[in-house]
């Protein structure tokens, strides 16, 4: 039996601007969780990662991380991923002062 | 103040050119992250939850009128127009592009500032009294022996690579403003038959094992101090753990051998090293000295002060929490709080930091310090300037009356910024501050310390109300410590219980400070004698009154 596999996005930080981008479906890395692919199965999860790995000039800190689908598209699973999303709360900075989320 | 030699500003810029070029190779592909991360963090260079962050050094946190503009015209220009001044007399910014680092530290090095060191297993920052060469109660200004500190750590080829990172803080007073005793090697300035030396503390340190420094020696003359702490270094490098990075810091090396052992070694390694040092240590001590020389202080009547502070009630209030005495006669040292109610603890934006550069120009013999409780100091202003100063201070929103109270919190960025976080720290020093704005007179001095992780950056463990943020399966929670003191009587705080929900902490704050406020002999008892007085039980039993009617109901 295969171990069960959490439903994730991809996700990293830009190399340049340091902020937080995720894989989308079409392959290009968005800066909206809404657009970023939802893994159901840890195989094409895994591959999805190995290939940004391979990506060391664009991408920092590649790791899967949990989601759930939402209406809008995934949404995330823990605070902290909530906040990656959106920005910090004390200062409408970063996505929410960009409308990336 | 010290100002850089031509030897300094070399130094820095052949390091700013390397640091530029190691850029260019990350962004060409020709570095991967691992071989730059190394890099990137000896220059300061952190990558954080929402963007990379850049953490500068304030040596012992004194500055000057054109480095503070300096740093405004940085956050201006490359960063949200705003910077975050933090519990190791550092100033973080918090957005900028991996691109422009490299012309932010071209900017800082014009001033005479930089990023070294403030990562890695190294020396960090050396931090000071933030009252120091002012202070009334000070032997003597503890700087020269920072910088003197500073200038021997920095690029030190022996301790580039140490078992982990290592923080030194130094006092010339006996009221301990500088938590000496939470750091690898604390300071303390003392006087043996009228010889200056210093208290070596070692071992102390907050983080995930928090420990209180205890003492190496009791005096080490001035004179043998550099070759001392070098001893102590040389020794820490030889036998510090690095098998484990949570064992690794010097107080679980003093925990482990003992410390009359580790007062053997150094023993041992000190009389090795100490004729390998000339005395051009102590030649370089005496400029400093002079560098540091008091300003010339004026002499004029004070009247101006005592009138303001009689028809003025808003003035008053300021002057009774914000200012510190002065050795100097009809001077005051003047904190001003970046603590107003609902603000972000120890944020100062381009404007801020620009009028408090021009009002130091002005009134404060240009002399700027920033303290570990995250607020500026003018430590030098004629109090005949105090009214003039006040009125500038309010119109910028700066004249905040709360030094020392339930408002002034120290609070880390928590996981609002910083990707080591597992709990937010900010909002809940915002709503304190907010919700206990109309009682903070009443309650007095108090100081709460916010951490979001167990790192301990907010130094939640020796506040008088100490919060730690954790992350309990998916949700944030706060832990409460009480009666923890980071001055000289320093001790830890004893954990309360259970953790609360993040919207249950105020609540569950509330009924500590009313418990406090019907416990209390007066309002001469703050929090933190009223809890050595009456032990934990009854503030615990306030803590958790909520969940105990609960559980009999």
């Amino acid at each position: 039996m295969t171990e069960r596999f959490t439903p994730s996005v991809l996700t990293a930080n830009d190399l340049l601007e340091g902020d937080v981008v995720y894989l989308a479906s079409s392959g290009h890395w968005t800066r909206r969780l809404q657009e970023a692919q939802l893994f159901t199965d840890g195989e094409s999860a895994s591959t999805a990662l190995a290939q940004a790995q391979a990506q060391p000039d664009r991408l920092v800190g590649v790791y899967l991380a949990a989601a759930r689908p939402g209406p809008n598209g995934p949404e995330p699973t823990h605070f902290r991923e909530a906040f990656r999303a959106r920005g910090p709360s004390n200062y409408s900075h970063g996505k929410q002062a960009e409308g990336l989320c | 103040m010290y100002a850089y030699s031509e030897f300094d500003h070399a130094f820095l810029k052949t390091r700013n050119a390397q640091f530029r070029a190691q850029v260019a190779r990350r962004l060409s592909g020709a570095l991967t992250e691992d071989e730059f991360k190394p890099l990137r963090l000896m220059n300061g260079l952190y990558l954080q939850l929402h963007a990379y962050m850049l953490r500068v050094a304030i040596p012992y946190g004194t500055l000057n009128s054109v480095q503070m503009r300096q740093l405004a015209y940085i956050a201006q220009r490359w960063d949200k127009g705003y910077g975050h001044f933090t519990t190791r007399q550092n100033i973080q910014f918090n957005w900028p592009r991996l691109q422009d680092v490299p012309d932010m530290l071209d900017a800082l090095a014009e001033v005479g500032l930089h990023a070294i060191q403030t990562s890695g297993n190294c020396v960090r920052n050396v931090t000071a009294d933030h009252f120091a060469g002012a202070a009334a109660d000070e032997i003597a200004d503890p700087r020269p022996v920072a910088e003197l500190l500073r200038q021997w750590s920095t690029d030190h080829p022996e301790f580039q690579f140490l078992p982990r990172k290592f923080k030194i803080a130094i006092t010339g007073s006996p009221n301990d403003r500088a938590v000496t005793r939470a750091h690898d090697i604390g300071l303390r300035m003392v006087l043996q038959q009228g010889q200056r030396g210093f208290e070596v503390i070692v071992g102390g340190g907050l983080g995930r094992t928090p420990v209180i420094g205890k003492v190496l020696a009791e005096f080490i003359p001035e004179r043998d101090l550099l070759p001392y702490i070098e001893a102590i270094l040389s020794t820490y490098n030889s036998f510090g753990r690095r098998d484990n990075k949570y064992k690794a810091r010097i107080k679980i090396m003093v925990n482990e051998l003992g410390m009359d052992e580790v007062r053997a070694r150094v023993a041992r390694r000190f009389e090795s090293l100490r004729a390998e040092w000339s005395g051009a240590d102590q030649a370089v001590l005496d400029d400093l000295r002079r560098a540091f020389a008091p300003p010339a202080f004026r002499v004029a009547p004070t009247d101006a002060f005592t009138a303001a502070y009689q028809r003025d009630p808003v003035f008053r209030a300021f002057a009774d929490t914000n200012l510190a005495a002065h050795w100097q006669d009809g001077y005051a040292i003047v904190t001003i709080s970046l603590k107003a109610h609902g603000a972000t603890p120890g944020d100062a934006t381009a404007d801020q930091m620009r009028l408090m550069a021009d009002l130091a120009e002005r009134y404060g013999h240009d002399e700027l310090r920033i303290s570990h409780e995250q607020n500026v100091i003018l430590p030098h202003v004629h109090k005949s300037d105090l009214p003039a100063l006040h009125s500038a201070l309010k119109a910028a929103g700066l004249a905040t009356a709360n030094v020392g109270l339930i408002s002034d919190i120290i609070a880390c960025p928590g996981m609002d910024y910083c990707a080591l976080a597992t709990a937010r720290s900010i909002p809940i020093a915002q709503e304190i501050a907010q919700r206990f704005q109309a009682r903070e007179a009443e309650i007095g001095g108090m100081k709460i310390k916010i951490s979001g992780c167990i790192n301990a950056c907010g130094h939640h463990h020796v506040g008088h109300i100490g919060i730690l943020g954790l992350d309990r399966a998916g949700v944030e929670n706060y832990q409460i410590t009480l009666g923890g003191d980071a001055t000289q009587t320093a001790a830890l705080g004893e954990r309360a219980g259970p953790g609360f929900a993040y919207d249950q902490i105020i609540p569950a704050l509330e009924r500590l400070v009313e418990a406090y406020l019907a416990l209390r002999l007066g309002p001469q008892e703050d929090f933190l004698a009223a809890f050595r007085r009456l032990g934990a039980q009854p503030f615990k039993a306030a803590l958790y009154e909520t969940e105990g009617q609960a559980n009999a109901a």
